[in-house]
């Protein structure tokens, strides 16, 4: 469904961010993508949706050359993936319908948007999604009223409300407590498998990336270095990714319960904070 | 870094000597400037005046009072002018300084080689052209009168909201832009969602700002014929009729106080 070929991006400073990667998603798959800080993970999924411009390669979206699109196709490409963020970018003063709304801004025209005339299956779409998220008592409060993890949620409404095939959350927990991310990443993955969704989540935490996905890519200066699944994760595929450090120590302690891996990636995580 | 170490022991100070030196030597030139200056303007004081200033200042202030209150009849018609001038002033000064301040702000130009520059230019001119000096131009091109000073106030505000208003426009957190793009939203969208509800408190703040400022300066704009109160002051003091000049004072600062309860009201009730 979705199908990257030699993706690179260059940035004007010369900082090459991606040097060729190749990469396929079929439908319905929830992929994680890890590796260290500046290792092109934002770059990357940011590039699937053109918020920062590839500098060449291919982009398949559904047989689409998502790089060639003109202004309009690049709209219509862009309803096909919902983004959710690490810091969650709702707009702090709408209120949490709004919120949800914006998502259909690709489908309704703009006076229609201007005075929140939107269409009332879209509404009724954003009632149940809502609800499904947990937070339909909040409809009327304004963004910033609400906790991290229900402005998250609100974000992940807000992807979903745009019908999408593909969803690209970028570091959806980095801001977010243990417990929440948990609860955050089984909500993304649940949704995903109900809706048949594909996504590609960027993220730090490589426990709680094994605990939920199917598949995990290694990114390391650009290069995908690891494409497997999440058990195949050794001591020596995490140093191939982040480099040398003392994976087993930590990681034999709770040997296959993953618990102790979560203590080494949330220390790694912080780190790189 | 200043750091000198004596007997062993790393000493810190906040600059070097050198540094410190020179920042006293800054000090005595400022203070030998100001009393250079104090010297020239003393030397061209005519002191006769300004030793008689006391009694002329006692003499006026004996015959403001009181103030003739049976004049404020003929000021009713001359406030509300004023009131009118500040108002659409501002109100025309915020249709065309939106537009310019969009053009302006590096994040949202069309263009930032062509028409940023321009913006820029038109923010500047505005800004620097006093209204009172508007009101003269627009005096003699389009006549005196309400009209003249409404344009003079609006032409006169075009720069100031819209210099604060880019400078707000520069400053929204661009990830909520991001988002409502990454929906597939349009460039109009873009704005309406991403951008105008980030701005929206700064922009009430700036608009009533502005207009308590044009309510204080409309007032002026009489006497040079641009219309309002000032016109009753010019006409008062030309005749020296200092009981009808106390009353006009209080009128403005009446209407000036209130103005200010306004925009206190406005910018509470929105941010």
């Amino acid at each position: 469904m979705l199908r990257l070929e030699k993706l690179v991006k260059q940035y004007k400073t010369g900082d090459k961010a991606l040097k060729g990667v190749d990469l396929e998603v079929p439908r319905g798959q929830v992929l994680a993508l890890i590796g260290p800080s500046g290792a092109g993970k934002s770059t990357l999924i940011r590039c699937i949706n053109r918020l920062v411009e590839p500098s060449s390669g291919r982009i398949e979206l559904n047989g689409e050359d998502v790089t060639r699109l003109g202004a309009g196709g690049l709209r219509q490409a862009r309803r096909r993936m919902g983004m959710i963020f690490q810091e969650y970018a709702l707009v702090e003063r709408l209120t949490v319908m709004e919120n949800v709304l914006s998502g259909q801004l690709g489908y309704v025209g703009f006076w229609r948007s201007y005075f929140r005339r939107f269409p009332q299956a879209a509404v009724e779409e954003a009632f149940r999604l809502l609800q499904r998220v947990g937070l339909e008592q909040f409809a009327d409060k304004r963004a910033d009223q609400l906790s991290g993890g229900q402005r998250q949620r609100v974000g992940i409404a807000r992807a979903l409300i745009q019908g999408p095939d593909l969803l690209l959350v970028d570091e959806p927990t980095a801001s977010l407590d243990p417990k929440t991310s948990r609860q955050i990443m089984r909500l993304i993955c649940e949704l995903c498998a109900e809706r048949q969704l594909a996504a590609i989540i960027n993220i730090h935490d490589v426990a709680l990336a094994q605990m939920f996905v199917q598949r995990i890519v290694g990114l390391r200066q650009g290069e995908v270095v690891y494409d497997g699944t999440p058990d195949r994760m050794t001591p020596e595929v995490l140093t191939e990714i982040y480099g040398e450090e003392d994976w087993a120590a930590t990681r034999d302690k709770g040997a296959g319960d993953g618990h102790a891996a979560q203590a080494v990636a949330e220390g790694d995580a912080m780190a790189a904070m | 870094m200043p750091i000198t170490e004596h007997a062993g022991a790393k000493l810190w100070q906040r600059r070097t000597t050198g540094r410190q030196f020179a920042i006293w030597f800054g000090w005595l030139l400022g203070v030998a400037l100001f009393l250079y200056c104090w010297k020239q303007i003393s030397d061209v004081t005519t002191w006769y005046f300004f030793w008689d200033a006391p009694r002329i200042a006692g003499d006026i202030g004996g015959r403001m009072v009181p103030p003739r209150w049976s004049y404020i009849d003929k000021l009713w018609v001359p406030l509300w002018d004023t009131l009118n001038i500040a108002t659409l002033g501002t109100a025309l000064a915020i249709v065309m300084a939106v537009p310019v301040a969009f053009m302006a702000a590096r994040n949202t130009t069309p263009s930032a080689t062509l028409i940023r520059p321009i913006a820029l230019l038109i923010i500047v001119s505005s800004r620097s052209i006093n209204s009172l000096i508007w009101a003269l131009l627009l005096v003699s091109i389009i006549g005196p009168g309400i009209l003249a000073g409404t344009i003079a106030i609006g032409l006169r505000s075009i720069g100031f909201i819209a210099k604060l208003l880019y400078e707000a426009i520069e400053e929204i957190d661009k990830n909520q832009v991001e988002a409502i793009s990454a929906t597939g939203a349009s460039r109009w969208q873009g704005m309406a969602y991403g951008i105008m509800p980030q701005i929206a408190p700064a922009f009430a703040g700036i608009t009533v700002f502005r207009w308590d400022i044009n309510i204080r300066e409309s007032t002026v704009l009489g006497l040079v014929g641009a219309g309002g109160i000032g016109l009753q002051l010019q006409s008062s003091l030309n005749v020296l009729a200092w009981p009808q000049v106390t009353l006009i004072l209080i009128t403005i600062l009446i209407a000036v106080l209130f103005s200010e309860w306004v925009s206190a009201k406005v910018r509470h009730a929105i941010i």
